[in-house]
């Protein structure tokens, strides 16, 4: 069965259309749904697309957090969806508190666009398994993706296993050279508790096909179609 | 219902990093200012109505609860008076 996945555009939302091609690429098909009136009935997962959502207006996010949309996503959690948010949409994702900690000026006051290295840490979510170990190589576009948290937090979700992906050298290493905007413990994603909900600096869509520059992108939503098959997205709903 | 001016002032807390202030710190510099340290943040000002300054003040402490500042990264602190 083909993987339906929900794309969610907000005003500033600027990613929605690179994810729908990118996803038809992996054979899913993709709805752009407008955030005041998003449905996810019947989709098999959302995505919160990159941008700059009302401007970055207040906080990186935060005003897309009190968007009905919210309120949809949080519903669609409670029922184990699959939800992936990528750069404004990790913000976002953030903001609206289903993944823990916040999004930060990067410690260098510098906006980075560039290719950054990350290292899959955990498999246990429908955007990563099978891929634990491995180091993809994809493009970063912010000025504000320093994670931070208290401490407590940082070390539950280490403990936990919710970081996702953590900046590498191309070797794998998480040096303070491969950190690019100073985040906390190198972290570029990571995951709420039950693995269903996923977010990351990084942009996936942007590297799906060589014409791009790179293809690893792909594999995160080659993992979640394939987690479809395998029944890892239905089985997250417990 | 009596109109009533609420002054929000968001700031990074204290273990958070201001890149933003570090910057300006360094501008001061440049011009010969001898600074210690800058912390910046901002400062948002509403104006609507309530049934009395208690009211008032419950209103505005939730507007920085929801939406104004994140309680991970940022503190505030809220002033009220009648206009």
């Amino acid at each position: 069965m083909t993987t339906r996945v929900a794309v969610l555009r907000f005003p500033g939302t600027w990613s929605e259309t690179d994810f729908a091609h990118a996803l038809s690429l992996v054979g899913a098909e993709a709805d752009i749904l407008w955030h005041a009136d998003a449905d996810l009935r019947g989709y098999d997962a959302a995505i919160v697309p990159g941008g700059f959502t009302y401007g970055d207006y207040l906080r990186a996010g935060a005003i897309a957090a009190i968007s009905p949309a919210a309120d949809e996503l949080r519903r669609a959690d409670r029922e184990g969806m699959p939800i992936l948010g990528s750069c404004n949409g990790f913000q976002i994702l953030c903001e609206i508190g289903l993944l823990p900690g916040a999004l930060v000026r990067n410690r260098h006051g510098e906006f980075r666009c560039e290719w950054v290295h990350t290292r899959i840490e955990s498999d246990r979510t429908p955007f990563t398994a099978g891929l634990r170990g491995e180091v993809l190589r994809m493009p970063i576009s912010h000025g504000e993706g320093c994670w931070v948290s208290d401490d407590r937090t940082l070390a539950r979700i280490e403990a936990n296993g919710q970081v996702v992906f953590r900046y590498t050298d191309p070797r794998g290493a998480a040096t303070l050279e491969a950190n690019p905007n100073g985040s906390t413990a190198n972290i570029a994603g990571l995951a709420n508790e039950n693995g269903n909900v996923v977010g990351l600096m990084p942009h996936p869509e942007r590297c799906s096909e060589e014409l791009l520059g790179g293809t690893d992108g792909r594999r995160v939503l080659e993992a979640l179609t394939a987690s479809r098959h395998t029944g890892m997205v239905s089985a997250s709903v417990q | 219902m009596t109109g009533y001016v609420a002054t929000i002032r968001v700031r990074p807390k204290a273990e958070i990093r201001d890149p933003q202030g570090e910057a300006v710190a360094g501008a001061l510099r440049s011009l010969g200012v001898d600074v210690a340290d800058v912390r910046t943040g901002k400062e948002i000002v509403v104006r609507f109505s309530a049934e009395g300054l208690p009211e008032a003040s419950a209103k505005a402490q939730q507007m920085g609860d929801e939406l104004l500042a994140n309680p991970v990264i940022e503190e505030f602190a809220v002033e009220v008076a009648a206009e």
